[in-house]
């Protein structure tokens, strides 16, 4: 996030687009909810989706699944003509903005609505609220993220936020929610193929001479594979063995049929975990971790802030936390880390990350800092790009919109999105062993619209048959105006019936992002599913 | 968080001056006499007061005597004014407070050994301290009607039978979680708390936060699952981005109860359904313990899962463990060369980890093939 959290609350304007908050951010839900009921907050949001914060949005725009730049390019089309843009900004902090006027240009509403399937009426007055709001927050998260134009997606919601100067003050800013309470963290940490920590490019020489001096070692220059990208190399075997740690890619990876053929290549396969998961099954050697309670260390979470986690409990019998057994197994590789303490591990990382160079674990007692924080006097910062960009002048990018990979045809006629639900987390791995998590939603399902489940012959509760090119499975029928016409919805914690079976692995090719958000499906009683299958 | 309507007075951060048991006290300009009194340590009982709630006046307990006003005053609806002279401890306000207390006490459900709240009520504390007689309680009682428990949550139960209608579960849910699920409902003797409709509070549309159950004054909302720790340690949540700053209550190496952190600027003492209740799976039976190997002759295509692994997997030492992984993956690199090895962090793991094992990654194998789910 650009701003903070408490930033919710100071806004005369919220808009919300591909994030179902408070299910998903349960929290900051609470606080957009409060912030619109009592501060008179203007609410706007933009899903698919019939969800809770729509319900009291001002404005609902429901497009269709991957529409999101012909939406936001004919919202700006709208402001530009009406001149209600920040023209003061724009001169001052842009560049780039005659670009982008050429192509928005081309986004008129008539042509948005046929795109998007949103009234010409409704894209009019949410860009007319936005732009007229003295200061608005975009909040988005994986449904702007997952999609083959994922990058182009998030380029949009920067443009709309700057060509009405809604960045760099309070109330305002850009608010990607993370997902994972230190997704954040570990980007920063440089557990990423291209980067180092702090976002340092590995093929930038001088950055590398940095860490290996650092590190006493030599180290390769060349950006490696994204997750995404891994799996095609275990496919094609170009890569031989996986160390894998506290993740369970066969349930979170898209086309999971295809995933765990790739892992099944493996020469051998290493997982850490605290559960026996899909992926640790599968692994040639399980090394049992401890779970957040049982070790120290820090998060940083969505809004850059970095707070300590501190240990409440040991461990059961011999599980270690992840950081002391990686420590082991580099020693027993010849390369002698010597951590004794995460205290320690974060000393390292401030002396290398710029952005966390004020960061040791004795500044976080109490409400912990947000980066950058460079130096051990510096109080963190609650919103970025007050005076400057990160590149100085903040670029305008003109996205063109591109369709989905996939579009629906006559075998697969429903679009499938995915996302998490409330009560339940990613691969289900801690949420499906919880008690009351479990017994709140035991069963997994498919949000079905009236209109299709009527058309396909459904009533609520039907065992259905779910498929796509890449995969068939069967789970319950949950019929509800939640979901849009020809638009239907899984969670995907459920491996009974794991959603990425169907999903597609088509990538966005800038961030390597699959486009969960878009998979064309059938959905079919399953005793029809079966006659079908007796009869070929 | 929600306080008074006018909390926005405290950014103008104009004090006023009054006194309250002939002491002079400063308060910002917007205060309730209570709030007032409470800030200068002066006790006053009270029920229905929540700090991140809107005054509401419904226990009666926080009455004064204000000179210039009639009649008994009920503190927390009472704004502070300048030069307002407060009695908070005069003969009148305490019968009024005991007499309060013995109206609500009478019909409570006198079972609090077996209670969950047990010591841990608010309920308790102030009958013990302003003192409740028997006999009155006695004379007090109406007919005593049982009303049916909710016991149909997994996480908490509903007894209506002890609850004193302070509506501070109420206001949670309007104000706090905007929820709105549960509202004040029926008239005079049967009034109660209930969902739409008087439904179990699992029909309804509840999303099971448990913000009503932690302010709960009494036993009426009372977690199912909780039980009282040895000492508490502040942490962060482990489920999503928001970063939810809470306590653990540990006991006999169990995290035994949670609480939301009140001065954490991210959560604000709020938490939800999966960081309030969603821990249990930290002693779930199936957490990994030690080393497994997977069997000799065990393909990766053979099906496996959580209730068959024990037949294809053999517990090991980290020594061996950590020998057998060190080996292969030093074989590995040397035969294949350091990309055809990849690295899986996790979003999961701590900043420290994630660290380390980029760096693990990097420095000791020699590749970049380093990611974590964050795509995923």
């Amino acid at each position: 996030m650009t701003n903070s959290i408490s930033d919710f609350d100071k806004a005369d304007l919220l808009f919300v687009i591909g994030s179902n908050t408070t299910e998903c951010h349960p929290i900051i839900g609470r606080f957009i909810r409060q912030a619109v009921k009592f501060k008179e907050t203007k609410l706007i949001v933009a899903d698919p989706r019939n969800i809770e914060l729509a319900r009291v949005a001002d404005i609902h725009l429901r497009h269709k699944p991957g529409t999101d730049v012909a939406l936001i390019n004919a919202m700006m089309n709208v402001i530009i003509k009406e001149n209600l843009q920040d023209q003061e900004f724009i001169d001052k902090r842009t560049e780039g903005y005659d670009e982008l006027v050429k192509t928005v240009n081309n986004y008129d509403t008539e042509r948005a609505t046929e795109i998007t399937g949103v009234p010409q009426d409704e894209i009019n007055a949410a860009a007319r609220l936005f732009a007229e709001a003295d200061s608005a927050i975009v909040t988005y998260s994986m449904g702007i993220t997952q999609h083959i134009t994922g990058t182009d997606n998030v380029k949009s919601l920067a443009n709309i936020v700057m060509l009405t100067g809604n960045i760099g003050r309070e109330g305002t800013g850009l608010s990607p929610l993370r997902g994972q309470n230190n997704v954040q963290g570990a980007c920063d940490m440089g557990a990423l193929p291209n980067v180092y920590p702090g976002y340092q490019n590995v093929d930038n020489s001088e950055i590398q001479k940095k860490f290996e001096s650092a590190w006493g070692c030599k180290l390769s220059a060349k950006p490696g594979l994204t997750t995404t990208m891994m799996t095609d190399a275990m496919h094609e075997g170009r890569i031989k063995a996986m160390f894998v740690v506290g993740e369970n890619p066969l349930m979170s990876e898209p086309h999971l049929n295809h995933a765990r053929k790739a892992m099944e290549r493996l020469a051998f396969l290493v997982v850490q975990d605290i559960f026996p998961t899909e992926t640790s099954l599968m692994a040639d050697v399980i090394l049992p971790a401890a779970v957040f309670a049982e070790k120290d260390g820090t998060y940083t979470n969505t809004e850059r802030r970095i707070q300590k986690l501190r240990k409440a409990i040991d461990p059961p019998a011999e599980a270690k936390s992840d950081w002391e057994i990686i420590n082991m197994l580099a020693e027993r590789l010849g390369h002698t880390f010597g951590f004794k303490s995460t205290a320690e591990i974060m000393d390292e990382i401030a002396s290398l990350t710029p952005s966390y160079g004020g960061i040791s674990h004795n500044r976080l007692d109490t409400g912990g800092l947000q980066w950058p924080c460079p130096n051990r006097d510096h109080p963190g910062t609650p919103f970025l790009h007050k005076d400057l960009f990160t590149r100085g002048k903040g670029k305008f990018h003109a996205v063109e919109y591109k369709s989905p990979a996939e579009s629906t045809s006559e075998e697969f006629p429903l679009i499938l999105t995915t996302g998490r639900m409330l009560e339940h987390w990613h691969t289900g791995s801690m949420s499906r062993r919880s008690d009351v998590l479990d017994a709140l939603q035991p069963n997994g399902m498919i949000d079905i619209h009236p209109d299709d489940a009527l058309k396909l012959g459904i009533t609520d509760g039907d065992i259905v048959a779910v498929s796509s090119a890449r995969g068939r499975i069967k789970t319950r029928a949950h019929i509800t105006d939640k979901a849009s016409p020809g638009v239907a919805y899984m969670a995907f914690h459920w491996s009974e019936a794991p959603a990425n079976i169907l999903t597609n692995p088509a990538l966005d090719p800038f961030a390597k992002i699959p486009e969960y958000k878009v998979s064309a499906v059938k959905a079919e009683l399953l005793v029809m599913d079966k006659e079908r299958q007796d009869n070929q | 968080m929600i306080k008074t309507d006018d909390a926005s007075a405290e950014e103008v951060s104009t004090t006023i001056t009054l006194t309250i048991d002939g002491r002079e006290i400063e308060t910002r300009d917007g205060a309730t006499v209570l709030e007032a009194a409470l800030a200068s340590g002066i006790i006053i009982p009270t029920l229905c007061h929540d700090p991140d709630l809107r005054p509401y006046g419904a226990c009666r307990l926080c009455v004064v005597e204000i000179e210039g006003m009639r009649g008994l005053v009920p503190s927390c609806t009472t704004l502070a004014r300048e030069g307002m002279i407060i009695q908070t401890n005069t003969a009148n306000v305490k019968k009024s407070r005991r007499i309060t207390m013995e109206l609500i006490v009478a019909n409570h459900p006198a079972d609090c050994l077996t209670c969950a709240k047990n010591q841990d009520c608010r309920l308790q504390h102030f009958a013990s301290y302003l003192g409740v007689d028997q006999e009155h309680c006695d004379r007090l009682r109406k007919s005593t009607q049982v009303l049916p428990v909710d016991r149909r949550h997994p996480a908490f139960d509903f007894d209506p039978n002890k609850c004193i209608l302070c509506a501070k579960c109420v206001r949670a849910c309007h104000e706090v979680t905007c929820a709105a699920v549960i509202d004040l409902s029926y008239r005079g003797y049967d009034a109660k708390i209930s969902t739409f409709g008087d439904k179990s509070w699992i029909e309804a549309n509840c999303r099971s936060c448990g913000d009503c159950v932690d302010r709960c004054p009494t036993g009426a909302l009372a977690p199912k699952n909780e039980m009282k720790g040895d000492r508490s340690v502040k942490t962060v949540c482990p489920y999503c981005g928001v970063g939810c700053s809470l306590y653990l209550g540990i006991r006999d190496n169990q995290i035994v109860n949670i609480k939301g952190d009140k001065k954490s600027p991210v959560n604000k003492g709020g938490l939800c359904v999966k960081g309030r209740f969603g821990f249990d799976f930290v002693k779930h039976p199936e957490r990994l313990t030690r080393p497994l190997i997977r069997k000799k002759d065990v393909g990766r295509d053979v099906k496996i899962d959580r209730s068959n692994y024990r037949d294809f997997f053999r517990e090991a030492t980290w020594e061996e463990a950590l020998e057998l992984v060190a080996d292969n993956l030093a074989a590995c690199k040397e035969k294949e060369g350091p990309d055809s090895i990849g690295v899986l962090s996790s979003a999961k793991f701590t900043n420290e980890e994630n660290y380390v094992v980029q760096k693990f990654a990097r420095a000791v194998i020699g590749t970049n093939n380093i990611d974590h789910c964050a795509r995923l």
